[in-house]
């Protein structure tokens, strides 16, 4: 008996060793920080040489008394509500054009690639200059076309967030595009070709046949679009700092600011511990819902 | 039937001139005179002036050592640590190995992006803060990474393993002489994504750097474009494509491959 447990106990301890420094810095840096920011959320934020002192659930009522927070919360919701459905939709319509017979597909898949090797900060002031009050290119074009007086699109508290949805769209869409590719080229041509014998409509064997086979890359993206609609902040902080008057803060930014500008830590870790819960609810989602329909090859 | 076709094709060249505007409107206005940068006329004069300018404002030759720096730590690290762990993973079912192996893919989902706050302090704890190990050290271990490898390295038939083990092959020479040769396509595809991430990455570099010896790119790049230039566009239009240069290039010349990898990374 001993000595049948014992080659088993050798592969066990081998698989710990080639383990073990990948484990030691994911618990380092994304079990521990998640843990620990649950924890201080409920101390005060040490000053000078004040230390923390328990408060119990004192900081989730200072957020909840917070109408920043509120704020950040709707234009989060706001920002994933269009930022999602749109990005994939775009996905989606780009695969298709790229997949088929169209003219210059190569030129489209690269026009429509690029925003993904390109830095989010050096989009961010590219489109700093596209959305410039007068003379910058979306006044031109708005000028030329309809006569538009100028707008200044991140100055006004009206149009800055949708200017921030469009640069999140416009950086995510090919990147997405890709898996819908990918997944499009899988599938098997017989499909198709059983389908044209019946005579199917070109809408009907997109509706039929196409997108229910995509349906497990669709949840795949969803999930991922989902992440980075809490993540994706990079060009609101170097645009718009949240401003104008709040009206782009989201949840992360508000992170970054109550954590980097105002070193309130315990508040950020605090509204940090909001963001998990929308993240710890996109991952329950992948793994019961999204998990069980994939039929991963 | 004709018409709808050519209604799609007009509107997906649309969508990929909108898709392509603003890099081609920085390429404009980097190589023209700033006289230019809103007048668009076929024989505007070139210059590389502007490239010059912005590369004497700011120390740009310092942040691309950083960002190069960086990026090739981080790959390393992370070759080297998942290919570890996607062996133990792949290859061998031990007790709690099914759980470990979830716990691992929650970095997918909680990524160190969003814990700023907390690993801002672990760094300040260990003396770190400001260093370009410390903005490195958060994604040496990558689940993504792991979980590619993990994938490849089950399709590897059992036959060529035993077939090393029968020739006296250990643990550690059948990963390297079996499993790592076959996963080459991966560590490809693996590379190119991190690269492209980590050479783009902004927020946490922001938060734990402050000085221009360990600022990457993006955030000296943030940091040049917010120190007023008088906001003069041409300057930073070059700056901007400046710092994506390496990245763009590469993408341009590799277009076939970079697609393909990002596909194979994407499917799992």
């Amino acid at each position: 008996m001993g000595a049948a447990r014992r080659p088993m106990k050798r592969t066990t301890l081998h698989a710990w060793l080639l383990l073990s420094p990948a484990l030691l810095l994911l618990v380092a840096f994304t079990h521990y920080p998640a843990v620990a920011t649950v924890w201080h959320s409920f101390f005060s934020t040490p000053r000078g040489n004040r230390p923390a002192r328990f408060v119990g659930t004192e900081n989730y009522a200072e957020l909840a008394a917070d109408p920043i927070f509120w704020q950040a919360l709707s234009n989060n919701m706001i920002f994933a509500a269009a930022t999602i459905p749109l990005s994939i939709g775009l996905a989606l319509a780009m695969a298709l054009w790229v997949n088929g017979k169209i003219r210059g597909r190569t030129a489209l898949r690269i026009a429509f690639f690029t925003p993904t090797v390109l830095p989010m900060i050096a989009v961010a002031n590219l489109w700093l200059f596209f959305y410039t009050p007068d003379y910058g290119l979306l006044d031109q074009i708005t000028r030329a076309l309809f006569g538009w007086g100028p707008t200044n699109w991140i100055g006004e508290t009206r149009t800055a967030l949708g200017a921030m949805i469009a640069v999140a769209v416009w950086k995510e869409a090919g990147f997405f595009m890709i898996f819908y590719l990918a997944a499009l080229q899988a599938i098997p041509p017989n499909l198709y070709e059983a389908a044209a014998i019946e005579g199917a409509s070109r809408a009907r064997v997109f509706w039929r046949v196409t997108l229910p086979l995509l349906g497990p890359t669709t949840l795949f993206i969803l999930v991922n679009a989902a992440i980075n609609a809490f993540r994706l902040v990079d060009h609101i902080i170097v645009m718009t700092r949240g401003g104008p008057d709040n009206a782009t803060t989201l949840l992360l930014v508000y992170v970054y600011e109550l954590g980097f500008r105002f070193w309130d830590t315990a508040m950020a870790a605090t509204l940090t511990v909001v963001l998990l819960l929308f993240l710890a609810a996109t991952a329950a989602f992948n793994f019961l819902v999204a998990e069980r329909r994939v039929h991963y090859r | 039937m004709r018409v709808t076709r050519a209604i799609e094709t007009a509107g997906a060249w649309l969508l990929g001139i909108i898709w392509i505007a603003p890099l081609l409107y920085a390429l404009w206005a980097a190589f023209h005179p700033s006289a230019y940068t809103t007048r668009f006329e076929l024989l505007a004069p070139l210059t590389l002036q502007n490239f010059a300018e912005a590369w004497d404002a700011a120390p740009f030759a310092r942040y691309f050592l950083n960002t190069f720096i960086l990026v090739t730590m981080i790959l390393a690290a992370q070759l080297v640590l998942c290919t570890l762990a996607a062996f133990a993973f792949a290859r061998s079912r031990f007790p709690g190995s099914g759980i470990l192996f979830g716990l691992v893919l929650l970095q997918l989902m909680i990524m160190p992006d969003v814990l700023l706050v907390e690993n801002y302090r672990t760094m300040r704890d260990l003396g770190l803060v400001d260093t370009i190990l410390a903005i490195g050290l958060p994604y040496m271990a990558s689940a993504f990474g792991i979980f590619l490898l993990r994938q490849t390295f089950r399709q590897v038939p059992k036959e060529l393993e035993e077939a090393a083990i029968v020739e006296g092959c250990g643990t550690m020479a059948i990963l390297w002489r079996v499993y790592v040769p076959l996963a080459k396509p991966t560590y490809l595809a693996y590379g190119l994504t991190s690269v492209s991430y980590h050479w783009n990455n902004f927020l946490w570099p922001l938060v734990i750097t402050n000085t221009v010896e360990t600022r990457p790119l993006t955030v000296g790049l943030a940091v040049f474009a917010s120190t007023d230039q008088g906001i003069d566009w041409a300057i930073i239009s070059a700056a901007t494509l400046m710092t994506s240069a390496p990245l763009l290039l590469g993408f341009l010349l590799f277009q076939r491959q970079f697609v393909q990898s990002f596909m194979r990374a994407g499917i799992r």
